[in-house]
Formats: C-alpha cells, structure tokens, sequence
C-alpha cells in the first residue's frame, strides 16, 4: 500500500532533438501542495501534461490515485482537475453553462452538478456572477471559474499550470488562499470510494494533493515542497527552508551608493559568487564559509573608491537566491 | 445513451445559437443559393449520349442516323431494341435523349410525310433545350438535303414539303425549367458546404481557444467527442434540406417525385461524407481561417466536377474520371433522379453505394486522424 497520490518514475518526453523532459521522479502525498518551478523551457508544462496523460511519455511510469496512467487514463482523469496555463473555458457559454458542462462529462449525473457547482461557485466567490459569460470576466475571475471548473467533479489532484502568471498581486493572494482552504480542510469521499484503492482509506486519503507550477518564487515558498527544474530535470527538492538553508551565511544585503559603483566593487572581489540588484539593494552571495572576510573587505573597498555603505550584513537566504544560485550550475 | 454525448451536443447547441451571426448565415445562405442558382446559368452542350431505336434498318434511316452522327451535339451511345430500354437508359441517366424510326420510315419518307420520334430527358434543361434544337435543326437540315436530292432526280415537283417531322417528348421536366435542375444541386452543395465548414470551425476552434486542453483531460472519448460535437450539424443539416426542398417545391414549383424518407435517409448518408471532410480539415489546420480554405478548396472542384452547373457529358475525359472522386457527383444524381424522376432505390444503386462508401470512408478516415492528433 502507498501513501503517495502521485508517483512519478523516470519520466522523459522527447519532441524530436529536444528532451523537454528528461528523467524527472515525482512523489506527492495526499496534502501536499508541490511546486514545480523553473524558468520557461524548463520542462514545467510538459511534466504536468505527462502527469494528465494530454502526452505520452517516451519513458517512465506515473500512477495517480492508484491507477496507471498509460493504461487506466479513464479512471485518473475522473480523479484529477486541472487548470492549464492558458484560460480554456468557453468563452462564449455562462459561468454556470460551462461548470456544468465539465461537470457532467466528468461524470457528474442531472441531480449532482446543480447543487455541486453551486457550492464550487460559492467556494470560489463566482456565484453572484453565475450568469455571465466567460469571455466577459476579469482575468482574475477566468482563472476561478478555472479553479471551480476543475474542483467541481471534487478530484483528489489539482494540477494548476501557472495558474497566476499575468494575474495582479491581489487576486493571486486570493487564488492562494482559495488553494491552502482546499487543501486544509478535508473532502468529502467520491461516491465510489470502493474503486479508489487503498489511497482513498488511508489516514489522509481524503485530502486534496496540488501540483503547481509557478515562475513566481513567493508562490514556490508557500509550497509545503518545491521541486526545481532545469533542461528537463528536478535538480533539487525539498521543502522551502531545507533549500534555503543551503545557503545559509552566503548571503550578504549591500545598502548603499552609488549602485553602479557597489555593484562593481562587489563583482570584482574574487569570493563573490553573483551579484543580484533586489530594488534598492544587492543581494551577494559569496562562497562558502567567506562572508565575514567579505564583509570587511568589501566595506573599505568601496569607501575607498568613494562610495557610501549604509548597510552591509548577513542575512537568511531567500528561495530566489537558491534559484540563482542553482540555475547557474 | 451515453452520458457524455448529450453535454457535448447540448453545449455544442448553446454555442450555435449564440452565435447569431453565423447562425442567420446557416439558414439564410442556402435559400439566397437558391434563388441565384434558381434564376441563372444556361449553358450551351455538346456529345449528349443518344439512344437510337431503328426499327426501319433501311439505306434511308441509317442516312438519318449519319445526320445526327455528323454534328457534334450527339453521341451515339446506344443502339437498343425496344422502347423498354430507351426508357431504363434514360431512367439510369445513361442516355439523355433517344430517336426511334419506325418500321415505316422508308417507305412513308418514299411516299411523303416520314415521322421520326425524339425523346428527351428533360431533368436537365440546359442540355435538354440544345439538344431539343440540335435535333430539329438536324431534322430540317436533313430534310432539306433528301428534298434537294429529289429535285435533282425528278427535276420537276415544286410543291416542297419537308418529308421528315420531329415529334419531340421531354420526359420528367417537360418545361425545362432551370431551377428544377438547379435545386437538387444547391441541397447538395448546401449539405455539403455547410457541414463541412461548420465542424472544421467548431472543432479547430477548441484548438484555437485552448478549450482543446481541458476537454483532453476529461474522461470524453475521442469518438464521443466526434459524435457529440457533429450531431447538432447533423440536426441543422438535417433541416437545410427540409428548407430548400420546401422552398424548391412551394416557391420553384420543384416536383418531388421519390420517396420523401428514401431522399431525407440520403442526404444524411451524403452529409456525413461533409462532415467527415470538415474534421479532416481540421486536424490540418490551425485556424478557423486555415479550415475555412481547405474546405473550400476541396468545394470548388466539387461543384465543378459534379455536374452541378456543367453536364459531365461536355468535359474532357480526364475530368470526367476526376468526377469519379467527387462524392457530390453521386450525390446530384441520386437527388436529381429521386426529386425529378421519382426513380426507385435500384434505379440508382451504383450511385448510393459509390456515396455510401465514400462517407464511410472519409468519416474513417477523419475520425482517425482526428484521434490520432489528440494524443
């Protein structure tokens, strides 16, 4: 019996010379929410359309809910949502027509979806707006009647691609809050429980598992894991502090002017790794047990050549310095 | 019934309706084709296939026979033995006019006053009518050359009087009203268009939209998804044809000779084969634009192949085999032959089953590459 929802081995997909995805081994638990995050072109979209079953993989095996997705591709779709990262809900039909719609092919029957979407709409705070067409709603609210859309048929997965990219910063605060509710609070069983296997029984079967892809680092560290990947592969996972705890002292904050003149200073001293303008300040990172030998010679360096230090110290590494920091390998 | 099948019809619908403009277009465009088509286009034939029944075999028939053979409005594709056969040829559509000399001819032409039967298919009225004065000028040219043989002979007898007379009959359209020709024809190329267009834009939609994405990751079944999303065009296509037949009966005046439920099962067996060419084009395009231009590329020859404006009779060899590969052509001739001659199922045989295999196998066709882009 396995506690995993989802379990992904050795996946590669391959579209001709290039390996979109090349070797990635994914575990989620039930609960779980999962980042996945990388650059563009990192593979992120791909690895969620092998996780649907939308590609075939050219090698690997994934299980999702207990079924194969190469064999039992009927049975995983009725157990997952997602939301892909470009809006594909019809534009033309009601918030409610199109709920419906994905409701009933996904099985649910005449006297289920009603009741059901309304709850979903409610969930998601489209109810007031059950009667509008789709293509009328603000960018925020297409990516919820995504989100309902996919919650609807009540899936033990949520796969979100990029789900708040070109989202403003308050409705993905919103989005956010909407995926932690979910995940937090238990579901209520399918009707047929029976079929789900040992998952559904297990102690926390009945919570929902989220897979998100995001480019956004603040949405990677509320993750309770984060997978990161690049040229088609998971290069580090662990959860946000384990990751930022790799570069833990490596990170120096530099506040002062001119920039240029700062920025320069600091490139030019040999223990520095990478230099990151963060708005009014730097963030440097510096090599391995070097940062106390940085900060003094740094601090001279730069009075020297005539700049101005109002801040230089050590401070805990954010989850984009790890992500730099990586990238670069 | 399959509980996917009905939400994929059912939203299917809602964008239909929604969609007015387009709608108004389904059902407006094929009663404006209809007029046009109805009102124009006459043109002018050549090597129509005549049947010849010559029950006089004599020096003087076979002179007659030369006569027609010599001009280049016919073709002498038959020379039978009764009138029977006259009449299934024509039926068939194999020949499109007869003559028949009787028995008598010789002499009666020896005495003065020969009678020579000519009968007309007149379902399509734009050969027919040239083929009705080809015939009598033949008749007259030829009347006037045993009459200046004569007068060479004799040298004498002034009072001329032509010694041969035309009786034409035009079966099955005795008016030889275009538009009767012309409404069989804008059914066909209305199911056929319409269909076609219509689920290559619904279906490249779902790609252009991104909608294609979501409906990947239900449970729906490829050819769930097939079958849910072309029967409302089936329904639509369904009533095109009760339109254009009601307003070709009412308005033109068009007879309905054949059953009316073996014409409707038809044109559905026909409508398949344009729905099959719409999802084909639309797993070759991208675009709804990109569908529309294959579509029509594939309706232009259609229309000119099928002896839908033009006899198939006046075109070179090469495009007459080409027409064999137009479903439309099997089409026209079965709607033709139903509507105008009121023939029964055997009359037309070869044509549904050559239609039939045609839609079967360019729906299995689409159907499969349909399939095969999903994955």
């Amino acid at each position: 019996m396995t506690d995993y929802l989802v379990q992904a081995t050795n996946l590669k997909k391959y579209f001709k010379t290039v390996k979109a995805v090349d070797g990635v081994s994914l575990h989620v638990k039930p609960g779980e929410i999962y980042g996945l995050v990388g650059s563009d072109g990192a593979g992120k979209t791909t690895t969620m359309r092998l996780l649907v079953g939308a590609l075939k993989p050219s090698a690997g095996e994934i299980t999702v809910c207990g079924f194969d997705v190469a064999k039992q591709v009927e049975q995983v779709r009725s157990q997952i949502g997602y939301l892909s990262q470009r809006f594909s809900m019809y534009e033309d039909l009601s918030v409610l027509e199109n709920i419906r719609f994905f409701a009933e092919v996904r099985g649910l029957s005449q006297t289920e979806w009603l009741p059901r979407s309304m709850e979903i709409l409610e969930f998601v705070g489209l109810a007031d707006f059950k009667d509008r067409r789709a293509g009328q709603l603000s960018g925020g609210m297409k990516q919820k009647l995504g989100l309902a859309s996919a919650l609807v048929t009540r899936p033990r997965l949520l796969l979100l691609d990029e789900p708040t990219t070109g989202v403003d910063p308050v409705t993905r605060q919103d989005f956010w809050q909407l995926v932690i509710k979910l995940v937090s609070t238990p579901l209520h069983l399918p009707q047929n429980s029976e079929n789900l296997g040992g998952v559904a029984r297990s102690a926390e079967g009945g919570r929902v598992s989220v897979i998100i892809s995001t480019p956004y680092m603040d949405e990677a560290s509320r993750c309770h894991r984060v997978g990161f990947m690049k040229n088609g592969k998971i290069i580090a996972e662990d959860t946000p502090s384990v990751l930022r705890s790799q570069l833990n002292g490596r990170i120096l904050e530099l506040r002062g002017s001119p920039l240029n003149l700062l920025r320069h200073a600091a490139h030019k001293d040999s223990d520095v790794e990478d230099v990151q303008a963060f708005g009014d300040r730097l963030h440097i990172r510096v090599s391995e047990g070097k940062s106390q030998a940085v900060l003094k010679k740094l601090k001279k360096e730069i009075v020297s050549a005539g700049g101005q230090v109002d801040e230089l110290r050590v401070v805990p590494p954010a989850l984009e310095d790890v992500f730099i920091a990586l990238s670069e390998h | 019934m399959n509980s996917r099948l009905m939400p994929i019809t059912r939203k299917e619908f809602i964008q239909i309706f929604r969609d007015t403009r387009t709608l108004i277009m389904i059902l407006v465009i094929p009663i404006m084709q209809l007029f046009l088509l109805g009102y124009s286009a006459t043109n002018d034939v050549r090597n129509i296939p005549l049947a010849v029944l010559d029950r006089s075999r004599s020096p003087e028939s076979r002179s007659l026979l030369d006569s027609y053979r010599a001009a280049d409005y016919f073709r002498i594709a038959y020379s039978v033995d009764s009138e029977a056969e006259i009449e299934d040829l024509i039926s068939k559509g194999n020949a499109r006019a007869a003559v028949i000399i009787p028995p008598d001819y010789a002499r009666k032409l020896n005495e003065g006053g020969a009678q020579v039967a000519f009968i007309l298919d007149g379902s399509d009225p734009t050969s027919a009518s040239t083929a009705l004065s080809a015939a009598q000028l033949i008749s007259q040219a030829h009347s006037t050359e045993l009459l200046t043989e004569r007068f060479s002979r004799t040298g004498s007898n002034l009072r001329v009087k032509p010694p041969v007379e035309v009786r034409t009959t035009v079966w099955y359209n005795p008016d030889l009203i275009s538009a009767h020709f012309m409404i069989p024809g804008v059914i066909g190329m209305i199911l056929y268009a319409i269909a076609a267009i219509l689920t290559a834009s619904s279906v490249v939609r779902e790609r252009e939209r991104g909608t294609i994405e979501q409906l990947i990751v239900t449970p729906i079944r490829p050819w769930e998804l097939i079958v849910g999303k072309l029967m409302p065009y089936v329904i639509l296509g369904f009533f095109n044809t009760i339109e254009v037949l009601a307003v070709g009966h009412w308005w033109f005046g068009m007879p309905i000779r054949g059953d009316l439920g073996l014409i409707i099962i038809l044109s559905i067996v026909f409508l398949i084969t344009g729905l099959g060419i719409g999802l084909f084009a639309s797993t070759i395009a991208n675009t709804q634009q990109e569908a529309m231009l294959t579509v029509w590329m594939t309706l232009l020859p259609s229309i000119f192949l099928s002896g839908f404006f033009f006899p198939l009779e006046a075109m070179p060899a090469f495009l007459r085999a080409l027409s064999y590969l137009m479903p439309l052509r099997y089409y026209l001739v079965i709607i033709r032959s139903l509507l105008l001659k009121g023939v029964s199922l055997d009359m037309i045989q070869t044509d549904v089953i050559a239609m039939t295999l045609f839609a079967v196998g360019i729906m299995t066709a689409a159907a499969l590459r349909f399939r095969k882009r999903l994955d």
